[in-house]
Order: structure tokens, then C-alpha cells, then sequence
């Protein structure tokens, strides 16, 4: 089946670059999707359905074209079409800030990874893709961020670095990868502490750099999330933990010490509770509504909305100033809890931004006011048309 | 063509020094003369000791660990031939120790172990420089590369 969207009567978005939008999906067993070709603007793309229609699996599509597990971090092998192959593919004709582009991803039939391809050649796409394609998304499993465990606010931030520091993910890997050797060594019967040593530092030194890149990235979305004016309300961001406070007052290299000394001097509860007793994946991104002075944590349910979309609108503008790449958004149900000022003021934002922005709904009237500017896509159990 | 793999198979043989696969044990770098027996470079396979004589700027002698230190893997210090090579550090007259490893979690892990290990035995332990490649421009570097090639920082002469 092939759905063309309209396309919206503006100049193309792309007069404004670095930003980044697909043109054109073709799907091939991918969830309940299974094989559709979309023809796409470069601006707002809105799709409505009743649940289950399919609306998040094609967000979750194009999430899966940049590095990562897509929005809802779903092992490949599960993203599959029911009675399929086991395989699936998605295949992008981008528009990047360079120019066209193709990106294609997908899972092999009995394979346990997907493999990536730009312009038609095997890729590692966390070192290539970025600068061609970033996806910021926000789904309502992150309307609980502020109450979630830290862990999900470490990821969020961690997500929102990724999509334009191509070094950045391969270091958070490399970071984890070292805990979990630390573990295994702890774990083991007769520990080598000369090994362990070895580990140590090399796990210092990785997080005392993680903690600088978070660092520098929470100064500079604060210095704008700070400053917003308007119905979206302004944020204060800060980074919360035990090596943030050691680096406020100490050189790099100092702290790297004292986290080897530390870690050295925890092995003993560390084997016995798992983890590691101080490092990057004990810190959390703290938020605090700058007009109330409330933790965010404690803000109403749509408040704590609005704070969000706030951040991430924010780090879009960041990223402009920057002169990054401006990612492809994502919002799932972005509009449900916010009241009628700000869903205009959210739609005003997003058909100002030089990328793409993806919204979905039950219905198409709340996107009314976009009916100039985006393409609108009904889905009804996973089948695609034009709106009419 | 078959038989000249077979032939080829049934003579190589690792040299029992330093884990080289050649036709002769000691193997043609251990058995030459000319060679300095003061440097001993220590690599994690085979391969890595062909790159290194292939770029022909090395003249000491080798020593192949057989692998790298990794826990997930299950390969531990017992599983390497680190035994062996402390042992012909003491036993060679070695004076430098270069630790040619890769810059993966467990080349570094290993190459950190190695220089524990050294340490007191009277030999000057180096590692292969990492940084900015020859023809590299700092602005793309990513920040673990800048920040190694800034420890590594040395006088302008």
C-alpha cells in the first residue's frame, strides 16, 4: 500500500538547515505495520487513529533509523510482524543537512542484530549516523520521568547528548561494559585485585568524562530552559551526585583518583550489592520548576508536562544556537495533558522548527490548527491513508 | 593447491618463547642475532605482531599474550601467557617493556594489569602512544581520544 501525504503549502523547511526529516519510509515486516511505503513532508507529520492503530509502531520506526533501541527500547527480535520471516527492514530516503541521503536498518531472520546501511553500504551507525540523523521523541511513558528512578532521567539526558555527540554513546558503553567486567571479577571465587586495579582506572576515567559531557550539556540547556518565557513554563536543570560535587571543586585528574580509591576501597559491599559504589549511574538530572520553585517531581500531572515539553523544545533551541543538527521530534500523545494556550503554543514551535516533528492522537481535531502546515495520516489497524 | 595448505599446516608450529607461529620453534625474529634483546614488545595476538614488524620500526623482540583480559569472556590472567612473559623479562636482560595493545576496554584493562604486574622488576614499561592521528584535526576528536592524546603531552622540542 502506498499513502502520499500532503505536503504542506509552505517553503520547505530545509531553507533553514542543519536539520533532518525523512521523505520517504518503506517498511517491510516491522510490527503490525508490516510492509507500507510513506511518501512524507519535511515539516509536521500528524497522525490520529484509535489505539492499537499502529500510530506508535511508525513513530517507533523512524526512531529505530537513528543508533540505539528506538523509543520503547525493544530488543529487535521482537519488533518483528506476527507470522513473518522473524526479519524485518526499514528503509529512509533522509533529507540531511548535507543533502539526500538513504538510511536503511534492520534484523536478519534468525539474527539477534540489526545492521545499519547509509547510502548503501554496511555502516556502525553510531559513529556515522550522527550529524545525518538525530530523533528526540517523548512518549507518555516519560510523563512519569520526574517521579521515575533516576535511571530513566540518566537515559532521557543521555539521549537527548547522543543525537549530536557521536563519541558520547560509545563512551557510556565502553563505561558500562567496565562495570559489568568489575562485577564478574568481584563475583568471581578468587578476585585478582591487580586486575581489579586495572578496571578501576579505567572506570574513573570514563566517568569523570561522562560526568564532564553531562555537565557541560545541563550548563548550556539550563542557560535556555532557564531563560523561556511564554506558556510553557521555565525549567532549572541541575546534575545531582557525589562525582558531580567532587568535580565542582576539584581538577579532573584529582577526582579520577579518588574514584579509583574510592571504587578500591567499596569492593568488598560492592560484590556483595552489585554495582559500583560511586561513577556516572549513581547521578540524576534534577528539575525544579523556575516559577514555583517546586521540584518538579511534586508539580501536577500537567505541569510536570509542561516542564518536559519545555526541556525538550529547549534542547531543540540549544541545539540551534549550537548550530547542531536538528533532530527529527517525536511526540506520542504530547498534547494530552497539556490545556489549549500551550497545545497552540507547542504547535506555533514546532511549525517554526527546521526539521520534522511527528505528533499522534485519537483524533485529528486537537491538530486542527495545524491543518495548514502538516500532513495528516489515519491509521485503522495499521493501515495507512491520506486525510480527508 | 589443497595439499600446499595442508604442507603449510603441518609445518607451522608456535614458537614456544613468544607464541609466534612460524615454520621453525624458536621462530626466525627469536633466532635472529641482530635483534634487540633489550625490547620486548608484548602483543595481544599473532596478527598484532605482523602489523608491527609490517611497519618495520620496531627491532627488539616480541611476546604474543594469546588474548586479552576479559571477565565477560571468561579469560583471566590464567588463560594469557603473562607468566611467561614476566619470566623472560627476568630472564632476558629485557630493559624496556613496550605494551602494544589495542585501545579497546580490554586491551587498556590488560596493558594497566601488565605495568602493575612489571612494577619492580627493574624494567621501563611503554605504551604505544594514542591521540591525534598523523593528518588529524582536534576538532574531530572525540573527548576520550583528546583527553589521551593530553596525557600524552610532551615537550616541543
Amino acid at each position: 500500500m502506498i499513502a502520499s501525504a500532503s505536503a504542506p503549502a509552505a517553503a520547505d523547511a530545509f531553507s533553514h538547515p542543519p536539520a533532518c526529516a525523512a521523505r520517504r519510509l518503506q517498511l517491510t515486516g516491522f510490527r503490525n505495520l508490516a510492509d507500507r511505503r510513506l511518501d512524507l513532508p519535511s515539516g509536521p507529520v500528524v497522525l490520529y487513529g484509535d489505539n492499537g492503530a499502529g500510530k506508535t509502531n511508525l513513530l517507533e520506526a523512524v526512531s529505530m533509523l537513528a543508533p540505539g533501541r528506538g523509543l520503547r527500547r525493544a530488543r529487535a527480535a521482537e519488533q518483528a510482524c506476527n507470522g513473518g520471516t522473524g526479519g524485518w527492514a526499514i528503509h529512509a530516503h533522509m533529507e540531511g543537512p548535507d543533502g539526500p541521503h538513504t538510511i536503511a536498518t534492520g534484523l536478519e531472520p534468525g539474527q539477534e542484530r540489526r545492521r545499519f546501511r547509509l547510502d548503501g553500504r554496511d555502516v556502525a551507525a553510531r559513529e556515522e549516523l550522527p550529524g545525518i540523523i538525530g530523533v528526540i521523541w517523548l512518549t507518555p511513558a516519560e510523563d512519569r520521568l520526574f517521579q521515575d528512578p533516576p535511571a530513566e532521567r540518566r537515559r532521557f539526558l543521555d539521549r537527548l547528548i547522543a543525537t549530536d555527540d557521536p563519541a558520547y554513546a560509545g563512551l557510556t558503553s565502553r563505561y558500562e561494559r567496565r562495570l559489568r567486567e568489575r562485577s564478574t571479577v568481584l563475583r568471581s571465587g578468587r578476585p585478582d585485585a591487580v586486575w581489579l586495579d586495572a578496571l578501576e582506572a579505567g572506570l574513573a576515567a570514563d566517568a569523570v568524562a561522562i560526568a564532564a559531557v553531562r555537565a557541560e550539556r545541563v550548563q548550556s540547556l539550563d542557560r535556555v530552559v532557564a531563560a523561556a518565557g511564554g506558556p510553557f513554563p521555565a525549567v532549572r536543570l541541575a546534575l545531582a551526585g557525589e562525582l558531580e560535587a567532587l568535580l565542582e571543586d576539584r581538577p579532573a585528574l584529582d577526582v579520577e583518583e579518588a574514584v579509583a580509591a574510592r571504587l578500591q576501597a567499596s569492593r568488598e559491599v560492592d560484590r556483595e550489592a552489585g554495582g559500583a559504589s560511586i561513577g556516572p549511574h549513581r547521578s540524576d538530572l534534577v528539575a525544579i520548576d523556575a516559577e514555583t520553585g517546586t521540584a518538579a517531581a511534586r508539580c501536577s500531572t500537567g505541569r510536570q508536562k509542561a516542564l518536559l515539553v519545555a526541556i525538550v523544545l529547549g534542547e531543540i533551541a540549544r541545539k540551534r544556537q549550537a548550530g547542531s543538527l536538528v533532530p527529527i521530534l517525536l511526540l506520542d500523545e504530547a498534547t494530552a495533558h497539556l490545556d489549549e494556550p500551550r497545545r497552540q503554543a507547542l504547535f506555533d514551535r514546532i511549525t517554526g522548527l527546521p526539521g520534522q516533528t511527528w505528533l499522534t492522537g485519537t483524533d485529528h481535531a486537537p491538530f486542527a490548527p495545524l491543518r495548514d502546515q502538516a500532513a495528516f495520516l489515519h491509521l485503522h489497524r495499521g493501515d495507512l491513508a491520506d486525510h480527508v | 593447491m589443497i595439499r600446499t595448505l595442508e604442507t603449510c599446516r603441518a609445518q607451522v608450529r608456535r614458537c614456544s618463547l613468544c607464541g609466534n607461529l612460524d615454520a621453525t620453534d624458536p621462530c626466525a625474529i627469536c633466532s635472529d642475532g641482530s635483534r634487540d634483546g633489550a625490547s620486548l614488545c608484548v602483543v595481544e595476538e599473532v596478527e598484532d605482531l605482523w602489523a608491527v614488524e609490517r611497519a618495520g620500526f620496531f627491532r627488539g623482540r616480541y611476546h604474543v599474550l594469546g588474548g586479552r583480559l576479559s571477565a565477560l569472556d571468561g579469560i583471566g590472567p590464567d588463560e594469557l601467557r603473562i607468566g611467561e612473559m614476566l619470566a623472560r623479562v627476568q630472564a632476558e636482560g629485557v630493559q624496556e617493556v613496550v605494551l602494544g595493545l589495542g585501545a579497546t576496554v580490554e586491551g587498556q584493562t590488560t596493558a594497566h594489569y601488565l605495568a602493575e604486574r612489571l612494577q619492580g622488576l627493574g624494567v621501563a614499561v611503554t605504551g604505544f602512544g594514542r591521540g591525534v592521528p598523523v593528518g588529524g584535526e582536534l576538532n574531530f576528536l572525540d573527548e576520550g581520544t583528546l583527553a589521551a592524546a593530553y596525557r600524552a603531552r610532551r615537550p616541543f622540542a
